[in-house]
């Protein structure tokens, strides 16, 4: 088999809103030969030549997986950062047991796998009182997580750093996403910053950082293609306090009392109106400053700063809000997508 | 007093940056909200404590440098004064190093943190004093020099653990110590009640002479006792910075040094003294 063609390229999570939009860009570029997108369900985006395995993310599978396609590089985004979206059982099996299962798949003896990356979050250094203004990566975590989800990617994280010391050979890339802004994706932040009133604590009023979802994306195609060893944060530079965001955002703050925030604001969540998940009550208190010096040192440069990532999800919502959804929605036809990719009677360009 | 502004200070915040509607920087310091503060405190430092400086040019003009002080009454006003002092004859920006305490109380919290406080941790001095070139304020005593009582006055505590000789190592500045006096007399501490300092988690619950001759407004009104501050010699390590660790019997040795030094300058501008309220 000629291995000169380029990489090969697994990305878990690939029916996820991440999984789909790094396959779409790792996808076709130069120096890729193929991506192979693993998913747990039908993917939600469109992808040109990659192809999609409808699996989830046991051992056996996984082995089989990285065996038969002789893969070299993982990106592996299948965590789950977001607590409103899964009940913690399932957090935990999906980032630590997920995590695990794919990294003894990574490290068998047999194993082609020569790059992983890792999504992670900067949920990793928690919230508190006790917190430095700014966490650099090698910064520990000032109390130990009390949030099923920080519990899980704590844990998950610590496994990676355990097959780093196990796999010498194998270049490991961990990525630590401060909170995620953007037109498309949907967090209990996005949900609440695009009400007319938003919730904080009385009183307090935290410095916080963003990446807008491009750099997202932009931040895992970068460390794949460069191979970049170790970890690095990723936030747009320049913290600022919720207030600002707020302002921003066009919307007014809704004082909650510091002794119980969530209790208080327990029927609005109930009526679906908002989401304040325990670690979001924790980062609306003591906020999260994440030093970004390593990745811009690596050469990545990012389209937004923190300040100006909000600017874009407040003018993408209110483009939303004005002209409607005009996004054309993808639904997966698994027939239709094999049609494409296998069938002679398909005319491909003589490149491909 | 005039309230000079340096225009870096003033923009920093922006950074560039035109998503931006507040001056806030990355240690929730808000120009805007100093000036406004300063406004404030310039009748009080300047009226109420007539706040003396002496060798106020020893403060470096430009780059980092680690203030150390003594920490005196009940609500020390040591600190803002310092900064007060500092900001307007120099006008140079004073990130004051205080327990993450204030973090934790609502509205105050957030005031203090705009005012220029920053929780006293290791990696937030380091920061300041080397990656940005900041003065920064720090009482190595914490709140042991608050809460001692007025038989104790101007009897040093024990400075910590040295940690702050260390962080001036590491990031390679010097150590300014200044001596003040005249804090211990704005709020003296006659007993301390533990069992209310921690039924209402505060970090100590002293009743002052205040309380007694003002009753609840002694809470927070000082004594407008004569405030003298003197700049001593700033303290240069001859250690090469941003090493992984230093010497404990040196960090130690310096610590006491620093200390001895600021010990000696109290007792000698106590013993210059005529009045507690005229000086």
């Amino acid at each position: 088999m000629a291995r000169s063609l380029g990489r090969r390229v697994l990305v878990t999570g690939a029916d996820t809103f991440w999984g789909g939009r790094v396959v779409q860009a790792l996808d076709g570029a130069a120096g890729i030969e193929f991506v192979l997108g693993l998913g747990t369900s039908e993917p939600t985006v469109r992808f040109e030549r990659a192809e999609f395995v409808h699996a989830d993310q046991t051992y056996s599978i996984l082995h089989r997986l990285v065996g038969a396609t002789q893969v070299d590089t993982v990106v592996h985004t299948f965590m789950i950062v977001d607590s409103t979206s899964a009940g913690s059982g399932a957090m935990h099996e999906v980032n630590v047991i997920g995590t695990m299962n794919l990294l003894a798949a990574a490290g068998a003896s047999d194993s082609t796998v020569r790059h992983l990356v890792v999504k992670s979050s900067g949920l990793v250094y928690g919230s508190s009182e006790r917190d430095p203004a700014t966490f650099a990566e090698d910064t520990p975590r000032s109390r130990t997580p009390r949030t099923a989800v920080e519990r899980s990617l704590v844990e998950a994280e610590s496994l990676v750093q355990d097959f780093v010391e196990e796999n010498p050979g194998t270049t490991v890339t961990i990525l630590r996403f401060a909170n995620v802004l953007g037109a498309d994706i949907s967090t209990p932040i996005t949900k609440n910053l695009s009400r007319p009133i938003c919730p904080s604590v009385f009183g307090f009023d935290p410095l916080v950082q963003f990446v807008e979802e491009g750099d997202v994306v932009r931040a895992l195609e970068f460390v794949t293609r460069r191979r970049l060893r170790g970890t690095y944060n990723v936030s747009g530079p320049g913290p600022l306090p919720w207030s600002e965001v707020a302002a921003i955002c066009g919307t007014r703050l809704l004082p909650l009392p510091p002794m119980r925030p969530r209790l208080a604001l327990a029927p609005l969540v109930r009526l679906g109106v908002f989401d304040l998940p325990p670690e979001l009550e924790a980062l609306l208190r003591y906020g999260r400053g994440m030093d970004t010096s390593r990745l811009l040192g690596a050469g990545f440069d990012y389209r937004f700063t923190s300040a100006g990532a909000v600017q874009e999800f407040a003018r993408s919502w209110r483009l939303r809000k004005g002209a409607g959804r005009a996004r054309e929605r993808y639904v997966y036809e698994h027939d239709v997508e094999q049609f494409f990719r296998h069938s002679p009677a398909v005319a491909r360009p003589p490149d491909r | 007093m005039p309230i000079r502004l340096t225009a870096q200070v003033a923009t920093e915040g922006a950074g560039g940056d035109d998503a931006r509607r507040s001056d806030v920087d990355g240690w929730g310091r808000s120009e805007r909200v100093r000036t406004f503060v300063r406004r404030l405190s310039g009748p009080l430092y300047a009226r109420w404590f007539r706040a003396e400086w002496e060798g106020l040019e020893k403060v470096p003009e430009t780059g980092g440098a680690l203030l150390i002080g003594n920490h005196a009454g009940a609500i020390p006003m040591d600190a803002p004064v310092i900064m007060h002092g500092i900001e307007t004859e120099l006008g140079r920006p004073v990130y004051g190093l205080a327990d993450y305490f204030f973090r934790t109380v609502p509205v105050l919290g957030t005031l203090w943190s705009r005012a220029g406080g920053v929780p006293a941790r290791p990696d937030n001095a380091y920061r300041l004093l080397h990656d940005e070139g900041r003065l920064v304020l720090a009482f190595p005593e914490g709140i042991k020099g608050p809460s001692k009582t007025y038989a104790e006055r101007y009897q040093l505590r024990r400075f910590g653990r040295g940690g702050f000789v260390e962080i001036a190592m590491r990031a390679g500045v010097p150590v300014v110590p200044i001596a003040t006096i005249g804090s211990e007399e704005t709020m003296p501490v006659l007993l301390q009640v533990p069992q209310l300092a921690s039924a209402l988690r505060l970090p100590h619950f002293p009743i002052t002479a205040n309380m007694l001759v003002m009753g609840p407004l002694g809470i927070l009104v000082p004594f407008p006792a004569k405030m003298r501050l003197r700049v001593l010699d700033p303290i240069t390590f001859d250690v090469p910075p941003d090493q992984e660790r230093y010497r404990k019997s040196r960090v130690m040795e310096e610590s006491e040094r620093v200390r001895e030094r600021l010990q000696a300058a109290l007792y000698d501008m106590l013993a210059n003294r005529r009045s507690i309220w005229f000086g």
